[in-house]
C-alpha cells in the first residue's frame, strides 16, 4: 500500500543508531524517475546521516547514488520500497515520500 | 533492453576530436545525423537542446563518464552514439573529473519507458568499474561494438 509507512528498532540494538524504516511510495509524475528527478532523490537522500536502499522488487540499489538510481527504470505507476536505517530514518523517509508522491518531483501526471 | 536495441553501432568513435564538452556533444550528434537516425535537417537544433540540458545539470555522473540526454520528436526510438576521449573533457561532472566515456542518447518525446529502459541498460554497466574501464581502453570503433555486444549477453560486465 503506498504511503504506508513502519518505523522499528532492531532487536537488542540502541534505539537511535538502529531505527529501521521502511516505507512504500508510488511513482506520480508522468516521465517517471529519469535523471532530473533521481537527482533530487540522491540530493535529499545525502542530506540524511542513515543509510537508504530502493528497491523496485528486482533490483536493490543505494538511494544515496545517482548512477544506482538511474537503473531502476521507474516508470509511472511503479512502486518503489523505501528502507532506511540509522537515527534520522524516519525523517529521511518522510522527506522522499513527501519528494516522490506530494511534490512528484516538480513534474506534472500523466494527461488523462 | 539491449545496447544492440539502441546503440547506432555507425555513431562509435573512439577518439572524440572535440576537446570541450559542447564540441563532443555536436561531434556525436552529428555521427547520429550522419547515420541517418535523426530525420532530416534536426542535427543543429538537437545539439543545442543537448547542451541546454547539459547546462541545467550537469550529466558527468561522476567515475569519468557522461551520458547527455534529450527527448526529441525527431526521434521514434532510443538511438544512442558512444565516444571516448583519451584526453579527458571537461563535463562539469558531480566529482570534478574529466570524462574520458560520453554515451549520447536521443529518446523519443512519446515514450518515456524507452528512454528508462535505455536509461537502465547503460547504467547497469557504467556501474561496473570493469566497463568502464574497457570502454575507456577502446581505439577503434569494432571495438566499441565487440564490447557493447559482449555487455548484452552478460550482465555483470
Amino acid at each position: 500500500m503506498a504511503g504506508r509507512q513502519a518505523c522499528e528498532p532492531e532487536k537488542g540494538m540502541n534505539v537511535l543508531d538502529k531505527l529501521v524504516c521502511e516505507t512504500e511510495v508510488e511513482i506520480k509524475n508522468a516521465d517517471g524517475l529519469h535523471m532530473r528527478p533521481a537527482m533530487q532523490f540522491v540530493d535529499i537522500a545525502n542530506r540524511f546521516h542513515c543509510d537508504v536502499t530502493v528497491s523496485n522488487g528486482q533490483t536493490n540499489v543505494d538511494g544515496k547514488s545517482i548512477m544506482q538510481m538511474s537503473m531502476l527504470a521507474a516508470t509511472v505507476g511503479t512502486r518503489l520500497k523505501i528502507r532506511a536505517e540509522g537515527a534520522d530514518a524516519q525523517e529521511l523517509t518522510g522527506a522522499l515520500r513527501e519528494l516522490v508522491e506530494e511534490k512528484m518531483f516538480g513534474e506534472p501526471p500523466p494527461q488523462k | 533492453m539491449k545496447f544492440a536495441d539502441f546503440v547506432c553501432f555507425e555513431a562509435l568513435i573512439p577518439k572524440l576530436k572535440a576537446v570541450d564538452r559542447d564540441g563532443a556533444i555536436a561531434e556525436l550528434v552529428s555521427a547520429l545525423d550522419a547515420a541517418g537516425k535523426l530525420g532530416k535537417g534536426n542535427g543543429g537544433k538537437i545539439t543545442k537542446v543537448v547542451i541546454g540540458r547539459e547546462n541545467e545539470a550537469s550529466t558527468g555522473m561522476g567515475k569519468g563518464v557522461a551520458v547527455p540526454h534529450v527527448k526529441h520528436q525527431a526521434v521514434n526510438d532510443v538511438v544512442a552514439a558512444v565516444g571516448c576521449s583519451p584526453a579527458g573533457i571537461d563535463f562539469s561532472s558531480l566529482d570534478k573529473q574529466p570524462v574520458y566515456s560520453v554515451i549520447l542518447l536521443i529518446s523519443p518525446a512519446a515514450h518515456p519507458d524507452k528512454h528508462l529502459q535505455a536509461m537502465e541498460k547503460i547504467f547497469r554497466h557504467l556501474q561496473q568499474e570493469k566497463f568502464r574501464k574497457f570502454l575507456r581502453q577502446c581505439q577503434r570503433a569494432e571495438q566499441i561494438e565487440d564490447l557493447l555486444r559482449e555487455a548484452d549477453e552478460d550482465p555483470s560486465l
